[in-house]
Parts: structure tokens; sequence; C-alpha cells
């Protein structure tokens, strides 16, 4: 036994979304998932068991295992993101389970921007329609590294090879106009098990991997950006004990690339140079640091070096800059204000901003660009431009999630209005 | 070379970065304390956050008078061992001023008390951030925690005004007198924490592991025999070994047969047990939304 713990060391954690309409199947799929991968504890399937009788079911409806809040079950639907947690001997996995209506687009943009897989639900009756392509435009805009399509309730159409093709293609021809690296297609039944965890003997024209073994094996090891180092300084750690006296490290998260002992690196916005002489951890001195560890540096000389600045390396640096494009998510009832003013946060990096523009409003169901339209509601996707008070370090989203990301924060009220994807 | 961190480094690289995010961005962080094996993550995590400087925040105890002896003797020696600053907020205090009256009967609980000595610590102390321990697998009220929750001044969580959190990038933005609960291990499930304890060997209360003890049966449970609660006739204790799967007020805190006394042990029990951890605590019991209600009032 005692060797047998060690086995979790070896164990990947994998992190994806899952976004349908309420009659995908998504809550049935997640049961699915959760209750065939042993991830559902006896009271907790008794409580479901108790909850389907009650309200007149035939059979235990797995779906009441993902159902939240109170005023939600009132409701019948799904209001904010929900995480879920299962694992199997390979991996560990976060599900950020959010609602697919449109005025839910928010809570996608959330559930996205922390994901490695987006995993799309299509009602195998019903095709690619106007939620889909939603899902799809916010993967993409996103940077999901991996978009996973089930074409769900096969059963329902008799476990057909042509419907799940039909599907397949128009997916792939709306597909090809966004930036989206790697998609595959699944047919399963989340309600029967068919593909889900088990290989369905219903549709032995399917040759590829079930939907589990999928999320334990896609390829996630490159999703982080290895190549640039950003190293955004959150916290000076400064003993002030006898036994470190002059002890200084710059505590933090690697954002980008590998940082390792004695590389010449150079700290914004001040643009000192110096080496880094150690790289520290509570489990001892380590020789280099990659996404996502959170680490301690330690630079041979002696910087003044706080919160919101950044370590490089000396030949690569992100660019600094007051004025932003960005894609902007809203996700507040108040609308944005043209020429408003908002803080806005980037790495441990804060600042006050102006609206100086709306370019666009995107139409996320089409990617239509609406230069007409410039109120943005909640929900609405545009593309803006920025001022800030002071200069930030940023790279484009597209090369790093972390510090290509910002959000925007009211002044009055402290609500989080919006999250930006920098262009 | 590849470079990758296993699911519990991540899930410790994601914490540390949490604590530290609550060290920079508030005046006055507390960390939450219960004794259990949660809070001890969390200020184990912290130590490694700060390390090689001390927890920069105190710890808070919320002491419902009910607590097992030897919960209490782990907190003492922890604290002393890390030099960190231990705060008691008292239940029984409580009572005593009159702030809150104390539940009668078979069921009696100090449990829902304890939002109210947590409100009034916090209060006092002017803590503008509690770090708690709570995980999101625990309980489907949990299920849609972030990790900065905000409360307003009366130290209420709402579900419907919660501020969405994206990639790493947290909003501790606050009016005077309103106040964050932050908790950093909310991705953490209990097979995690323990997986993780074991690997880090860190020394926990001797009430986790099994033990012989006087305990009787309740509606299915089986809880500690101590002269906190009032027996029916019918409940005659009996000896047996047990261990607690969570640490909190004894009157509350079921006690699951078990012959695990080793971590690996535990880990091997919980892998292959059926009952979540909270199926032993009688206050989430109560209904089938008593933890979301709680919530809603300010408890942790």
């Amino acid at each position: 036994m005692s060797d047998d713990i060690y086995k979790y060391e070896d164990m990947e954690l994998l992190r994806f979304t899952t976004a349908g309409s309420v009659d995908d199947g998504k809550s049935t799929l997640i049961g699915r998932l959760l209750y065939d991968s042993k991830s559902i504890f006896q009271d907790q399937y008794e409580a479901i068991e108790a909850t389907s009788l009650r309200r007149g079911e035939s059979e235990v409806n797995l779906a009441y295992l993902t159902d939240g809040l109170k005023a939600e079950r009132e409701q019948g639907i799904t209001i904010d993101v929900a995480y879920r947690y299962f694992s199997t001997p390979k991996r560990k996995f976060i599900i950020a389970d959010t609602p697919g209506h449109i005025q839910y687009t928010r809570n996608m943009v959330t559930g996205a921007s922390t994901a490695n897989v987006a995993l799309i639900l299509i009602d195998a009756r019903n095709g690619v329609v106007e939620q889909t392509r939603r899902h799809a435009i916010i993967a993409s805009l996103l940077q999901i590294p991996h978009l996973l399509v089930c074409i769900n309730k096969m059963d329902l159409v008799d476990y057909k090879e042509e419907a799940y093709h039909k599907i397949h293609q128009e997916f792939e021809k709306f597909a090809s106009k966004l930036d989206i690296k790697d998609v595959s297609f699944i047919p399963i039944s989340a309600l029967k098990g068919d593909n889900v965890v088990d290989r369905s003997s219903r549709m032995t024209w399917y040759e590829g991997p079930t939907l589990l073994y999928y999320l334990e094996n896609v390829h996630i090891a490159s999703d982080h950006n290895f190549i640039d180092v950003r190293f955004p300084v959150q916290y000076v750690v400064r003993p002030h004990s006898d036994e470190f006296h002059d002890y200084r490290g710059y505590a933090g998260r690697v954002a980008g690339g590998v940082i390792k002992k004695g590389d010449k690196v150079m700290v914004l916005p001040s643009g000192f140079t110096s080496k880094v002489a150690k790289i520290n951890t509570f489990d001892g001195e380590i020789n280099e640091a990659f996404p996502p560890m959170s680490a301690t540096v330690l630079l041979e000389d002696d910087i003044d070096i706080s919160r919101g600045d950044m370590i490089v390396r000396e030949n690569n640096s992100p660019e600094a800059t007051q004025d932003l494009e960005i894609m902007v998510c809203w996700f507040n009832d108040r609308p944005l204000q043209p020429r408003g003013k908002y803080t806005i946060l980037h790495t441990s990096q804060e600042a006050r901003c102006i609206i100086k523009e709306v370019r666009y409003k995107m139409d996320i169901n089409t990617l239509h660009r609406n230069t007409d339209d410039k109120d943005i509601k909640m929900n609405d996707i545009a593309r803006i431009v920025v001022r800030t008070t002071k200069p930030l370090f940023v790279d484009s989203y597209n090369k790093n999630r972390i510090t290509g990301s910002v959000i925007l924060v009211d002044e009055g009220t402290n609500e989080t209005m919006g999250a930006g994807m920098i262009i | 070379m590849d470079y990758h961190l296993n699911h519990l480094k991540e899930l410790e690289a994601e914490s540390i970065f949490v604590i530290r995010e609550v060290a920079a961005q508030f005046e006055n962080p507390v960390l939450m304390f219960s004794g259990g094996k949660d809070s001890i993550l969390m200020v184990y995590l912290a130590q490694k956050a700060f390390y090689p400087a001390r927890i920069p925040f105190p710890l808070l105890h919320i002491d419902t008078g009910h607590n097992f002896p030897e919960a209490i003797e782990y907190r003492d020696n922890l604290v002393k061992r890390l030099g960190v600053r231990l705060m008691v907020g008292s239940v029984q205090e409580a009572i005593d001023k009159g702030l809150v009256v104390e539940e009668k009967g078979y069921n009696a609980s100090r449990n829902g008390l304890q939002t109210v000595a947590l409100l009034e610590a916090l209060e006092k102390g002017k803590f503008d951030a509690a770090l708690g321990g709570a995980r999101r697998d625990e309980e489907k009220a949990r299920a849609k925690e972030r990790f900065f929750s905000h409360r307003d001044e009366f130290g209420q969580w709402n579900p419907k005004n919660q501020r969405p959190e994206l990639w790493n990038l947290f909003n501790s933005k606050k009016n005077f007198g309103e106040h964050f609960r932050v908790f950093p291990i909310s991705n953490w499930t209990e097979l995690d924490v323990w997986q993780y304890l074991a690997l880090e060997k860190v020394e926990l209360p001797s009430l986790y592991f099994a033990h012989k003890r006087m305990v009787f049966e309740r509606d299915g449970n089986l809880l500690a025999d101590c002269e906190f609660i009032q027996k029916r006739p019918t409940e005659v204790p009996k000896e047996m070994m047990v261990r607690c799967r969570t640490i909190g007020d004894m009157t509350c805190t079921g006690v699951a047969p078990s012959s695990a006394d080793t971590v690996e042990k535990i880990i091997q029990e919980i892998a292959t047990t059926r009952i979540t951890e909270r199926g032993g605590r009688a206050d989430d019991k109560r209904s089938e939304t008593s933890m979301e209600d709680r919530k809603k009032q300010g408890y942790f």
C-alpha cells in the first residue's frame, strides 16, 4: 500500500469547460462522467434518488447531481459557473460547468479563461445551432487550446453514422473561420452511456476514442508558454530574522518561460539588469522554474523591486505600453461607458484607465463586426481601445494568456465590469 | 525537457499564489483555523508561501467550547512551532454576553452560534480578509464559491452578487466595513488533501486515526459520547474503533468505524468509501439547503 500513494505523483491536472443549452444533455453528461468514474458517493446518490422520486421521475436523474443553489433549482436553470471534480488514475479533472444561454456569455467566458479543453455538446437531432457557434467562437476568442465536439443523443437518431458525419462537416466548415488549433469529434449518448466511459457497441462505425479516453490522453503539456520568460512580482519576502538578515526574495507565479539560476534578467519598469542568484522554495533551492509554478527568485544585485514589477530576459521583453487594444466581454448590467474611467488589473499590476474608443461590437453568433452599434451591454463582446495611467507590461493574449489578460473594475461599486484579451 | 507539474504540485502552486495575493492585496488578513485537516493544510501552505519569513497574519480559532481536547493540544503546539499569533473567538463568551441563545434538547448544537462569534471576532479584529479552508467538492452550495468571496457589511454572502473570476486576476476592492472570505484550496478534493498531506509527511491530530472511543448511534451516525451531548435513554454508548473524517464541534461531528491508523490506510479507505466526508455532519442534514442558508448568514 505504501507505494500506492506515490502513484498519484504522476497524475496531471486537466481543466475543461462544458457548454451546452439546457436541452443538450449537459447535466446528464456530467452526471454520467461523475457516476461512471465512481466519483459519486452513496449519500449524494441517495439524495438525487430521493429528489427524482419526489418529482415523479421513473429513473434516477443524474442531472440533479450538478444542480446548484436553491434559487436555481426552483427555476430549473443554472445561473453561474459551478466547479465539479473527478479523477481517474491518470488525471484529475476540474470541470467548469457553465450554462449555455445567451445571457450567460459572461459565465462561459469565465469558465473558458482557465480551461485546457472546451467541450461543446450538440444535439444530434438539431445539428449546429446558434448556441453551438457561440460556444465555439468563445472558445476561440479565449484561446482554449483544445476543442472537443460531442455529438450527443445518438440514441435518438438510431446511432446512424450519417447523422454524425453531417454535423461533423457542418461544424468543420464553420470552424475553419475561427482560430482553433485542435478540434475532435465524438458521437455519444450521455443518457445511455455510449462512448462516454465505455466504448459503444451500437456505433461500431466510429473508431475514435471514447470521451473519457480523450480527456485522459489529450496532450496538454505544451499548453503553457515555455519560451518567453515572464515573472510578475507578487510579493516581496523579507524575513527580518537573524538567520536571514539580508534576505530579499521576489515571490510570484511563473507566467511564461523557464527561469534558470544564473540567467541574466531585466527588471521592468526600471530596466535594471542582474542575474538570478537563487530560486527558492520551502522544499529547497531549485535550478529552474516554469509555469504554473509558484517560486521565490533572488537576484545577485540589490535592486529596488516591488509588487507589480516584472522580471524578464534581457533580450525578450513584453511591450511596455499605456495604449491597449482589447477584446472585452462585458459582465455588468450597467453598460460600458465611452470615455469612462475604470481600474484595470493586469498580472500583479494595477492602474486606472479610460475607454478611448469602441471600435466595434462583435456578433457572437456570426462573428460579424458591427461598427454602428457601440452600446456595450452585459454579455456583449467588443473591441475597444484604452489608455492607462502608467505603462503595463503586456503580451498579446495569443502569445500568453496570463500576461495578455486584464479585468476592468468599477471605481464606485468595485464590481468586476469586464474581462479583456489584449490584441 | 518535459516541464510539467503533477496535479498536487499544480494545486499547491495555485493555493500559494492565492495566499500570497491575500497578503499583498489586504491590510489585515486572518487565517480561520478549525483544527481540521483542511485548515492544517492551509497553515502548511501559508508557511510555504512566505518561507523563510513567518506567516504574516494571525490564526483565528472559533471555539465552541465543545472541542475534542486532542484538537486543542494540536493547535497550541502548531502555533508555538510556527511562531504565529493565535486569536480565539469564543462561543461561550457570546452566550454569556447574551448575544446568542443556546439551543436546548437532544440535538442542541453550537454550530449555528459559531457564525455570531466569527462575525464578532472579525469585526473586533478589523480583519478585511478571512482565509478559510473550504473546498468546492464538499457540498453543493460550495461548488460555485469564488476564491475571493465578497461579504457585505453584515458579513452576508449573496450568491447572486459574486464577482466573476477569470485567469488569475482577483478583484479585492471593497467598501469600508465589508470584507472578503478567501478560499485558497477551493480546487482540492478530500482525496487530494490526504494524498498531499501524506506525501509531504505533515503531522496530524490523533483524532484522524483509528482509536478506541465510547460512541453511540443517532440517526444512522456515530457520535462521540461526551458531556456536551444529551443522550436519549435508548442511546447506550459502547466502545468502538473509530476515527474522525472531519473535526468540528463534538456535538455534530460524526465518527466512523475504521481501522485506518496510518495516512496510507486513510487514503485507501477514502478511495473506496462511498459516503462523503460531510455525510456524518448533523448540521448539514437539517435540510437539503442548510449549508446554503448558513452561508448567506455569514457562516464560514
